[in-house]
């Protein structure tokens, strides 16, 4: 998956897109399972009816995770120093998601060399669901 | 007095004294991290890399067992007793309640056979938007069994 190599990192640089595939039913009752959350929010439909809501939504967490991988997709998960998100807006099954990573700023702290990266997770309608940043050790 | 006005009026109320909960811990969570748990959260999160499912993978990497993806510890939160304890210490609802950010500073990689102990309290509470949206922060920190500090995380809570 290393296709694009962060020693020759410059500012301004893209790292690959991850595109996946539309959030369904199925990813929020198996991440439920999975991470402990059960918040019927997120896996209830008649909950969330009867508190007003249309529909289920997606966890944050689920989203941060997704995301993450365009971070392991391109670096040792060791180099990862930092990962910071903030929801934006709420995810909806259905929502094709993509998320990105650029590096906004290579310096060297310690002796050692850091990318610092703006996240994003947006989806078909360009919709902002995630930003965020992330440090990276990369020397 | 409208009823809208003494819903808001309340709600105030009800912040002031919650602030007094600020700098309150909660007992430690310790939890053991295991291989089929680490492949389920991994599965579940889309990862792809065998180092997340594959023990062998792992080790032929120089790691002991299975890697735990960036936002596993997530899971180490909801293993809680009452998971919704703050919620009812702090009086509310858990249908009005949002997760507005959440970050990580790492230390060490997690790996499946590690046992992590989380320290929790609450760091902080404010409201914006004249008090119609009110935030609580939680701030933790991770160790694992020989006591060595993995990682650290912020989660904000947005009451609206």
């Amino acid at each position: 998956m290393n296709i694009w190599n962060y020693k020759s990192a410059s500012i301004g640089e893209f790292l690959p897109e991850l595109k996946l595939e539309p959030v369904s039913r199925t990813n929020l009752a198996l991440y439920a399972g999975a991470s402990g959350d059960h918040n019927p929010l997120h896996i209830d439909t008649d909950y969330v009816n009867e508190i007003g809501l249309p529909d289920v939504i997606a966890h944050g967490m689920l989203i941060m995770g997704y995301l993450g991988r365009v971070l392991t997709n391109n670096f040792s998960q060791g180099q990862i120093l930092e990962y910071h998100v903030q929801f934006s807006s709420i995810t909806n099954i259905g929502d094709k998601l993509t998320c990105s990573a650029k590096v906004v700023k290579i310096f060297t702290n310690d002796k050692k060399k850091n990318l610092e990266l703006e996240l994003s997770v947006k989806n078909q309608d360009d919709d902002l669901k995630l930003k965020g940043h992330s440090l990276v050790k990369i020397l | 007095m409208k009823w809208s006005k003494l819903k808001n009026f309340l709600a105030q109320c009800n912040l002031m004294l919650n602030r007094s909960l600020i700098n309150k811990s909660y007992p430690p969570i310790i939890f053991d991290v295991e291989k089929q748990r680490v492949k389920f959260f991994s599965k579940a999160t889309g990862q792809t890399d065998p180092v997340y499912f594959d023990e062998d993978v792992a080790k032929e990497k120089g790691f002991p067992s299975l890697l735990a993806p960036l936002t596993f510890l997530t899971t180490v939160s909801h293993e809680k007793k009452n998971p919704y304890q703050y919620l009812h210490d702090l009086s509310i609802d858990m249908k009005n309640i949002l997760h507005a950010s959440q970050s990580y500073k790492y230390h060490h990689l997690v790996f499946a056979g590690d046992q992590i102990t989380m320290e929790s309290k609450i760091k902080d509470m404010y409201d914006k938007k004249n008090g119609t949206l009110q935030f609580i922060e939680f701030e933790s920190i991770f160790l694992n069994q020989n006591k060595k500090l993995i990682a650290e995380s912020l989660s904000t809570l947005v009451i609206r």
